[in-house]
């Protein structure tokens, strides 16, 4: 491991057992911080939003993240669009701490990621399976998160997501080293980073869950099923309570096996957001299967 | 990096133990990192304890606050009622070390931005002292009291010392600021050693939890925590 992907990883490592909040604005930046936010992502408009408005959904605009990065002292994560190395740059240049290249923004190349060697910030990939994985760590990527479906308010596919990969690692080390070939071409993965998976039992870089987190309960489950902290985006701002969810949830990440913290922190919390029955959604409007 | 101070030289290699029972650690578990630490701890030979809770204190000889976010660890800090229990834990002879964030969590006084503090370490710090992530950097420096080699340094979003009081020793310095200081049982690194392969300064940490155990042995009430 290069000493500037140790630095890259550093960071995800202290950000672990934290929440990061989608935030548009200096205002829900600072609520999120107030309520113990390791971190938090500038994008334009909440996946949910995204969702409702259609269109182009970008990078958000520079003088917003500016005003973000302004108002708080936890690191600022911004998304760009899946291949647009343009935008990556531009957010590195603006000293942006993660930058995640996202399939919740409308996609800029349909073919390729960004190389995120060539960049000293570093980036968080979205996955559904292992293989998408490695091939985002083989691009460069520092932190993995799972897709789930963003802005649906609900946690099924990150939960598919977090199942698809602990159990394709755990085949994985039983494999004999001769079979590795075979699988890291079934994974359509590079093979060296296949059999340092399968000798540690353990992706080389952190293992974040995301995507339809919308309650303390939710943000438990992916903890316990492996995440090792939680990105929520719409399940703050689109709720009716923010502040209090925010607080909520933090408080559910660090004490995920605690029930009778777990009763404490999600009572008084006003509604959720309206979740999405994802089995009933047209394939067209979903946002995981971006970028592969 | 001749500024350093000369510093007691604390015997690292296994000496006739005077007590055969392994120094109790717990690492403080609310967020950051925690799990690095206490497998750290592990290559040691000590099995940690993760610290949610206050009754979590009960029994420790030595407490790690990890690194991680600061503001983020304050707010459970303060509303989950740990600020007595650690500065009660303190005073009845725990040994104490922060890393980073754990680093601002100790001081006596923090800025950029000013947060609450324990006050445990007479120290001054700022946090992200060097700026953001793209300042984050990697380096080595001598350290007196571990003796060879230099300490490997990883510094994310690191803090810098701005000033110590005099009961302080820096044991090393790094870009003219102290980054790894001692007072009395409480230690403090503004950089991760839990990030790389060397466990000196955790080694040093579990002697000194040891040693105070041994000179605090008997003092202890099983009531610390209220």
């Amino acid at each position: 491991m290069s000493t500037d992907f140790r630095l890259k990883t550093g960071l995800a490592d202290m950000l672990k057992g934290g929440a990061i909040m989608d935030v548009t604005n200096a205002e829900q930046a600072r609520i999120a911080e107030d309520a113990g936010a390791v971190s938090v992502m500038a994008l334009e408009r909440v996946p949910a939003d995204i969702r409702r408005d259609g269109g182009v959904a970008r990078m958000s605009s520079p003088e917003k993240i500016r005003e973000i990065i302004a108002s708080v002292s936890i690191p600022v994560m911004a998304k760009v669009r899946i291949g647009h190395f343009v935008e990556a740059q531009i957010l590195q240049e603006m000293g942006v701490d993660f930058v995640d290249e996202s399939e919740v923004l409308t996609p800029a190349d349909e073919e390729n990621h960004i190389d995120k060697h060539a960049f000293e910030v570093p980036f968080v990939c979205g996955c559904r399976n292992l293989g998408e994985a490695l091939r985002r760590i083989g691009e460069g990527a520092a932190l993995i998160r799972t897709k789930g479906e963003a802005g649906s308010g609900n946690i099924v596919e990150a939960v598919r997501h977090l199942r698809r990969i602990g159990n394709e690692l755990r085949r994985l080390t039983i494999l004999t080293d001769d079979e590795l070939m075979s699988a890291a071409k079934e994974l359509r993965a590079p093979y060296e980073i296949v059999r340092m998976v399968a000798r540690d039992g353990r992706l080389p870089v952190p293992n974040f869950a995301a995507g339809g987190v919308a309650t303390p309960a939710d943000a438990a489950l992916c903890m316990q099923l492996g995440a090792e902290s939680v990105f929520v985006g719409s399940g703050i701002f689109k709720s009716t309570d923010p502040e209090q969810r925010a607080k909520a949830i933090v408080k559910a990440v660090t004490h995920y096996r605690d029930p009778a913290m777990l009763v404490e922190v999600s009572m008084g919390l006003g509604e959720p957001m309206r979740g999405l029955d994802i089995a009933t959604m047209p394939e067209e409007e979903l946002l995981q299967t971006r970028g592969n | 990096m001749g500024a350093i101070p000369e510093t007691t030289t604390v015997d690292l290699r296994p000496g006739p133990a005077p007590s055969p029972a392994p120094p109790r650690i717990g690492v403080l578990a609310l967020q950051g990192s925690f799990a690095l630490h206490a497998a750290v701890l592990r290559r040691l030979g000590i099995e940690a304890v993760e610290v949610r809770r206050a009754a979590a204190l009960e029994g420790l000889d030595g407490l790690i606050i990890p690194g991680g976010e600061s503001s983020t660890m304050l707010k459970f800090l303060l509303e989950e009622d740990l600020f007595d229990p650690l500065t009660a834990f303190h005073r009845e002879g725990g040994a104490l070390y922060g890393t980073c964030a754990g680093a601002i969590l100790l001081a006596r006084s923090v800025e950029n931005p000013a947060q609450e503090s324990l006050g445990l370490l007479d120290i001054e710090i700022q946090r992200n002292g060097y700026g953001r992530q793209l300042e984050s950097h990697v380096g080595a420096c001598p350290c007196p009291v571990l003796g060879e080699p230099d300490l490997p340094l990883v510094m994310i979003r690191g803090p810098v010392i701005s000033d110590t009081g005099p009961g302080v020793e820096v044991l090393a310095a790094w870009r003219g600021a102290p980054a790894f200081v001692r007072e009395g049982r409480v230690l403090a690194t503004t950089f991760h050693p839990e990030l790389t392969d060397d466990t000196r300064i955790h080694a040093y940490f579990l002697k000194l939890a040891h040693e105070t155990r041994q000179t605090t042995a008997g003092k202890k009430s099983g009531t610390i925590l209220g």
